[in-house]
């Protein structure tokens, strides 16, 4: 047998190991990520193969942690994409204007940047004040950073370069205070947002959502575990409602492909039929 | 004519690889079948220019690799700007927003190690000029699954630094010049005589 060949069934032993152990189900990911993320935390946690994880990780629960924390990608920021924004101001926001309640989910939300940039948008659009704002990720770290709301202080111009290129109406410093050499978002905008844990693998709907945004998610998962995914955004949202993906995802290889209308193609916006 | 038994070609390249890329289009025949997969440091924000500049330049099915799709013969893909690139067992892409890996992305190990372990002892890996090393671990991926492995002459080279890094590995099975990088055609098994066929239009 090959290395590759046994590489494969100890990734897969791994992967099986945290299933039955900690209920976490990372066996539908795209393989050649999670290799990657595994090797690292091979290398980081001074162990010699594979294999040899498996026992520390069925009794020792810190390192279980660990790792799922080297398996959670959290890199973002604010208004990443500021075309996407821009659509979502001109072409989505109006639609959802007629709704007398509009439920949003952010999924795959990490350290929250781009929440707080959908939340600046739906205040700037006035529709704060009937808006339900849910933004989720499967990493309670994350989640933490999301919920102070803090940003490196370095970002700054390059957001604000962001937000302006995104429709921004006033000024980026229009919300945070700039305190012990970082931003911290205003409370007025946190507020808006309830941040919470939702594993996009093993939990259930989030019913008469109006729009869903999830993107640079999904690249990590395996074809079928994207279509379980794309499933569940389809069950969760109302009709007419809005999906959002990453710039480079698409439902172009999805069963729901057809029920599904393209809003824009270039940003990945999608509208549920009727 | 020797049959080819490889099933894939992997090429790294920073600056000044376009022009070397185009050259080696150029010697590319008509008949050319192997899917040549490309991880080019470009800057963030080129949204497909690269492609649609080798598209116009050369009639080849060029085009950007997307997430999950299934990787053809006869395509020369490249990476999205700002987003590594990964090849799956399954001779799928993935793609990921990993961070940066060599100050890169895409990087150039990333795509590398990813295909040494989907193609073995069946992928050609190319370095070509460049201004950093990325692409050293993926050229030792590459040899230890005993793939083949080139470098451009570092003499030859716009930018030797890249190239240089991934011959110090003692790794780098053949070192070539610009003008040569049709013998690849050779290791494949085709014959060289009939490159030129499908030139710039
Ligand atoms: C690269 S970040 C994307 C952040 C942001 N959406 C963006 O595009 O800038 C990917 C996020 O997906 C989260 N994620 C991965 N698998 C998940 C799952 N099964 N359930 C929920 N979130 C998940 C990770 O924890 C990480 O925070």
């Amino acid at each position: 047998m090959k290395s590759g060949d046994i590489e494969t069934i100890e990734i897969r032993l791994l992967l099986d190991t945290i299933f039955l152990r900690y209920g976490y189900d990372f066996r539908g990911y795209a393989k050649a990520s999670i290799r990657r993320r595994i090797l690292q935390f091979m290398k980081m946690s001074g162990t010699a193969c594979i294999s040899d994880m498996i026992p520390r990780l069925i009794h020792d629960e810190s390192y279980f942690e660990k790792m799922v924390m080297e398996f959670s990608i959290t890199v973002t920021e604010m208004f990443r994409d500021p075309s996407l924004f821009l659509t979502l101001r001109q072409k989505v926001l109006p639609l959802l204007k007629s709704h007398p309640f509009i439920k949003v989910w952010h999924a795959g939300c990490a350290t929250g940047e781009e929440a707080y940039s959908l939340a600046i948008l739906i205040h700037e659009e006035a529709l704060d004040k009937r808006t339900t704002f849910f933004a989720t990720d499967f990493n309670d770290n994350a989640l933490k950073k999301a919920k102070a709301g803090i940003l490196e202080l370095e970002c700054a111009r390059q957001y604000s370069q962001n937000y302006q290129l995104s429709g921004g109406k006033g000024s980026f410093s229009d919300y945070y205070h700039a305190r012990y050499g970082a931003l911290a978002i205003k409370r007025g905008l946190k507020k808006k947002i309830t941040f919470a844990n939702h594993n996009l693998v093993t939990d259930q709907v989030f019913s008469e959502t109006h729009l869903i945004l999830c993107r640079n998610v999904m690249i990590y998962f395996d074809k079928a575990l994207q279509e379980r995914v794309i499933r569940l955004f389809y069950e969760s949202l109302v009709h007419g409602g809005f999906l959002c993906l990453g710039m480079k995802e698409s439902l172009l290889f999805s069963e729901y492909q057809d029920k599904f209308r393209v809003i824009d193609q270039k940003n990945k916006i999608f509208q549920k039929k009727a | 004519m020797k049959t080819n038994k490889y099933k894939a070609i992997v090429i790294g390249g920073s600056a000044g690889s376009m022009e070397v890329l185009l050259k080696f289009f150029h010697v590319l025949p008509k008949t050319f079948r192997v899917p040549i997969i490309i991880a080019c440091h470009l800057h963030p924000l080129d949204n497909g220019g690269l492609v649609e500049f080798f598209r116009l330049q050369t009639n080849l099915r060029v085009k950007e690799a997307e997430d999950k799709e299934q990787i053809r013969s006869g395509y020369i893909y490249f990476s999205p700007a700002n987003y590594h690139l990964l090849i799956e067992q399954d001779n799928t892409f993935s793609l990921s927003v990993d961070p940066k890996v060599n100050y890169a992305r895409p990087s150039i190990d990333v795509l590398f190690e990813s295909a040494a372990v989907a193609w073995a002892d069946e992928l050609i890996g190319i370095i070509l000029t460049g201004a950093n090393s990325d692409g050293t671990a993926g050229i030792c991926a590459i040899k230890l699954n005993q793939g083949l492995t080139i470098a451009q002459d570092p003499s030859d080279s716009a930018y030797p630094v890249m190239p240089q890094a991934a011959i110090d590995t003692g790794k780098i099975d053949i070192i070539l010049c610009v003008d040569e990088l049709d013998m690849v055609l050779q290791y494949i098994g085709l014959d060289i005589k009939t490159k030129g066929s499908h030139n710039a239009g």
